[in-house]
């Protein structure tokens, strides 16, 4: 029987998009099987075995780094959605105002500028105010990381809040609800799924980076990914894989919640 | 001006200032750790480099002269810097064909997803935002993996009896390249779905009914409305590629540098920060010419179509 002839059909796209996720996930794939090779090499196969994730789980450099890499993702990720919703409830759903494009300009601007020139600017900044206060502590990676975190805090915040119904906070307001207990009760819960959203987004965009942590960590300040880049420099073993791999399902695992809280509408 | 008006005026004014008020923090956030570090960076390029890195408060142009000239140590005449030169037109050639490649296979790819029923749609997109989300160095190291001399594809090339020894694909500019495309490949993918999302497909139907090839409704009717995608794609793919330091610097080795790679040597070995800062500035110059292009393109289109 002939196929059904379909105005969607392009010829050869449906292959390229099957090689495209074959090759996408073909490397992936290869790296996760080697973190269970028995053997040291990273392509000859020897056997199931776990002890590269025992390795990886003795070496302190890692432990000392994950634990790093979360305590900076976690606060960065809730300052940065704080200061994301806000800065989302006062630049949505108004007419243009004095300062509105300023303000898009500025909360974008990590996204517009590549990374490495914002790691230069940051080094050069951080390092004058360390021989100013002698500070050398966490807060510089912290304030970095908030900085780049806000814009892809905000995006789904706003976006949800540009799809909100007006009506409902109408309808508070006309039951005398104060501005404060319409936000409380009636925007808050609405918004909640793009805060969430936001807040996710802000965890792994912090975990994940690699460039301005490289350039504004102090000695000793490792995350997990500026350890691996450093690790990448010398003999790689499967222990590499293993960390690798967990650091993916962590990933995985907080973009599968993440595209389902973000697809789930009211 | 009535009693009335000046209520409403009044209240407009308080709304801003709230508006103000509640943006302060995210804005001072970035003013303090991204906009105005940036305005610092501007003031090192114009001052003299110290003999351990950081600079000398003594101002001079030394640092934006090095970015494409150079001193000759010997009569101090001056010279194009060709090494800085090739750097500069590698970048911004290994970024270009980076995103042309992404769009030749992201475009079928992004097409292939907006046409799949609603139920496996999800599904296509799902699988194309994990890569999107995971990390660039581990995705780079995967790459690695499959193209050293002991990788796999050397492995099955030499098994199939097409090469004879390792082919060296690491630390050479198509390393870099095969890297990036795979990397970026996602940020192309997603702004072409969202534009292809809301194709109308009764056009290509109109098209079909007027005796038009499939390649013509491609070209004719496809390409022109998801123009927004296309345009959108490119600059997502092209400004972090012009920046990329990550994947070279893996997958280049350390001869293959990209502008990337020339920044951070300026504040590791080079010790010469004011030419570092300059390149730095240079760098966002050409980023800024690329977005121009891209707000004024995507304006264009926009004015077409709506």
């Amino acid at each position: 029987m002939a196929r059904q002839f379909s105005v969607r059909r392009q010829t050869g796209f449906t292959a390229i998009a099957m090689i495209c996720f074959f090759a996408l996930y073909l490397p992936i794939g290869v790296l996760v099987i080697y973190a269970f090779n028995a053997g040291t090499s990273l392509s000859v196969w020897e056997g199931f075995s776990l002890r590269w994730f025992v390795k990886a789980f003795e070496n302190q450099q890692v432990i000392e780094a994950s634990i790093r890499s979360l305590q900076i993702a976690v606060v960065a990720a809730l300052v940065a959605t704080a200061a994301a919703t806000m800065a989302a409830l006062a630049t949505t759903r108004t007419e243009p105002y004095r300062g509105l494009t300023l303000k898009y300009a500025f909360i974008n601007q990590p996204l517009m500028i590549p990374e490495i020139v914002t790691a230069v600017a940051l080094l050069i900044f951080f390092s004058r105010i360390k021989v100013w206060t002698g500070y050398s502590g966490l807060g510089y990676l912290i304030a970095a990381h908030t900085a780049f975190c806000i814009p892809f805090a905000y995006l789904p915040i706003r976006a949800r809040l540009e799809n909100m119904d007006l009506t409902l906070e109408r309808a508070a307001a006309d039951l005398y609800a104060t501005p404060w207990k319409t936000f409380r009760y009636v925007t808050l819960p609405l918004l909640w799924p793009g805060i969430l959203a936001g807040l996710m987004l802000a965890f792994v965009i912090s975990l994940d980076d690699v460039v301005i942590t490289e350039f504004v960590k102090s000695a000793g300040q490792d995350t997990l990914p500026t350890y691996m880049l450093g690790q990448l420099r010398r003999a790689i073993t499967p222990e590499m894989n293993a960390i690798s791999t967990l650091f993916l399902l962590l990933s995985i695992c907080i973009v599968t919640v993440f595209f389902f809280v973000n697809k789930k509408r009211i | 001006m009535s009693e009335a008006a000046k209520v409403i005026e009044a209240e407009a004014r308080r709304d801003v200032r709230n508006r103000w008020l509640l943006s302060m923090p995210a804005l001072l956030i970035i003013l303090l750790a991204a906009v105005g570090p940036l305005l610092i960076v501007v003031v090192y390029s114009f001052l003299t480099p110290g003999p351990y890195g950081d600079v000398q408060w003594q101002p001079t142009l030394s640092g934006w002269i090095n970015v494409f000239l150079e001193r000759d140590i010997f009569d101090e005449t001056l010279s194009l810097a060709d090494a800085h030169i090739s750097i500069f037109v590698r970048s911004v050639w290994l970024s270009l064909v980076t995103t042309v490649l992404t769009l030749l296979v992201g475009f079928p790819t992004a097409y292939f997803i907006a046409t799949r029923p609603d139920n496996s749609r999800e599904l296509w997109l799902f699988l194309i935002t994990i890569p999107f989300w995971t990390n660039l160095l581990i995705r780079t190291f995967a790459i690695l993996q499959i193209i050293r001399n002991e990788g796999l594809i050397n492995n099955i090339m030499i098994k199939l009896g097409l090469f004879a020894s390792p082919v060296q694909m690491l630390f050479t500019d198509g390393a870099i390249l095969t890297g990036m495309v795979y990397v970026y490949l996602p940020l192309m993918v997603l702004p072409l779905y969202a534009s292809m999302e809301k194709l109308d497909f009764r056009l290509l139907e109109a098209g079909y009914d007027l005796y038009a090839t499939p390649f013509q409704v491609l070209r004719r009717i496809i390409v022109p409305l998801v123009k927004p995608g296309i345009i959108a794609g490119s600059i997502l793919v092209f400004i972090p590629a012009l920046g990329a330091y990550v994947t070279p610097s893996i997958l280049g080795g350390g001869k293959n540098l990209m502008l990337g790679n020339l920044i951070e040597l300026q504040f590791g070995q080079g010790r010469n920060w004011p030419l570092g800062a300059a390149l730095s500035i240079t760098l966002m110059l050409i980023v800024m010419v690329a977005l121009l292009f891209y707000v004024r393109n995507a304006k264009g289109s926009g004015a077409k179509h709506g």
